[in-house]
């Protein structure tokens, strides 16, 4: 059961909080978190800091400071805004859904609990909206529906020809085609707008968890318990996701660079 | 000649991420680590999946538009004022 997806403003259940931490900025400037691996679930000083941090803004919104909301807005619109591109069909509905969720974060402030952190329940409000908008537009069936994550099928990160036979006298199941590397790929190749065109087409060829995933953890830099928190997922699930749509990533940027 | 470690690339590659995310347990990451340290392939891969790290990181870029800052300021005005007339 998925229950608490379910309703917009609905808060986490108690105990939550410890592991939803950190109101850092979804625009992750320091990074993917990645690169910062940090422990999952466990609680910290930077974990209360940040509730600290929520319970200061919450109290300020709802006292109507107008700098307090536009910081709110200037830290996780663009966050939500891929969030919702991923859902729906264009930027324009994108936009609204996102509008639309702002609208429910202030008319749900009151009964905004705080037993989450505020990034995890807007993100969940903003999640709902664009689902229901994406079924609306007929493109998604209803997530109740989906079949749920099958962490046994056999889904390899690369293709098993790439690899000798398990049964090679010499270098059984070792790479046969081996990667090349990328150090030799220029910089201005790296970053062009062509290879940043390629990693969304690639995310968005992912199953919607998958790409969900892979966008809060590696896009806006969320931590691995943050993101279990979020879209009610166990560790080991979200772990299997994500290299599940890292995978596939890598192998759609190979592709790319391999080309020339 | 034998191979690197008693752990293929094959199945190296499929914990790359419990790698990454530093959940391998200490033996495991042990004989991932042996097995990279004699393998260029993997540790081309691995280099790999840390560009495609990277890269995905550079999508955060995006800030939100004048436009719908200002619309989202109206709206915020708009509840302030519907709350205090409550």
């Amino acid at each position: 059961m998925r229950d608490n997806r379910s309703s917009d403003a609905q808060d986490t259940q108690p105990g939550q909080q410890s592991a939803a931490h950190a109101l850092r900025p979804l625009t992750a400037a320091q990074g993917p978190a990645a690169t910062v691996p940090s422990p999952d679930g466990e609680p910290s000083a930077a974990g209360d800091d940040a509730a600290l941090a929520d319970t200061r803004l919450l109290a300020a919104l709802r006292a109507g400071d107008e700098a307090a909301f536009l910081q709110l807005v200037d830290r996780y619109h663009a966050s939500l805004l891929r969030l919702a591109l991923m859902h729906v069909s264009n930027r324009q509905v994108a936009e609204e859904v996102v509008q639309e969720t702002w609208l429910a974060v202030l008319l749900g402030l009151k009964q905004f609990e705080g037993r989450s952190a505020l990034k995890t329940w807007i993100v969940r409000i903003l999640l709902n909206k664009a689902k229901t908008r994406a079924q609306r537009e007929g493109r998604s069936v209803p997530f109740s529906s989906l079949p749920a994550l099958d962490v046994e099928a056999d889904e390899p990160s690369v293709e098993p020809e790439r690899f000798h036979s398990p049964d090679h006298p010499q270098w059984p199941s070792h790479w046969a085609a081996p990667p090349h590397t990328w150090e030799s790929v220029p910089e201005q190749r790296l970053l062009a707008r062509e290879t940043r065109r390629r990693l969304r087409e690639a995310i968005a060829a992912l199953p919607a968890q998958q790409q969900e995933v892979i966008l809060l953890r590696d896009i806006e830099g969320w931590t691995a318990a943050e993101v279990c928190n979020t879209l009610a997922l166990s560790e080991t699930n979200q772990r299997v996701l994500l290299h599940r749509a890292r995978s596939k990533v890598r192998r759609a940027l190979e592709r790319y660079f391999d080309e020339e | 000649m034998n191979a690197p470690s008693d752990l293929t690339c094959q199945e190296l590659v499929e914990l790359v991420t419990d790698y990454l995310e530093q959940t391998l347990a200490p033996a495991e990451r042990a004989r991932f680590e042996e097995h990279l340290a004699g393998c260029p392939g993997c540790q081309i891969y691995l280099g790999q999946m840390r560009q495609t790290l990277k890269l995905l990181g550079t999508l955060s870029e995006d800030s939100i538009e004048p436009a719908a800052r200002d619309q989202l300021l109206r709206t915020f005005q708009h509840w302030k004022r519907d709350a205090e007339a409550e």
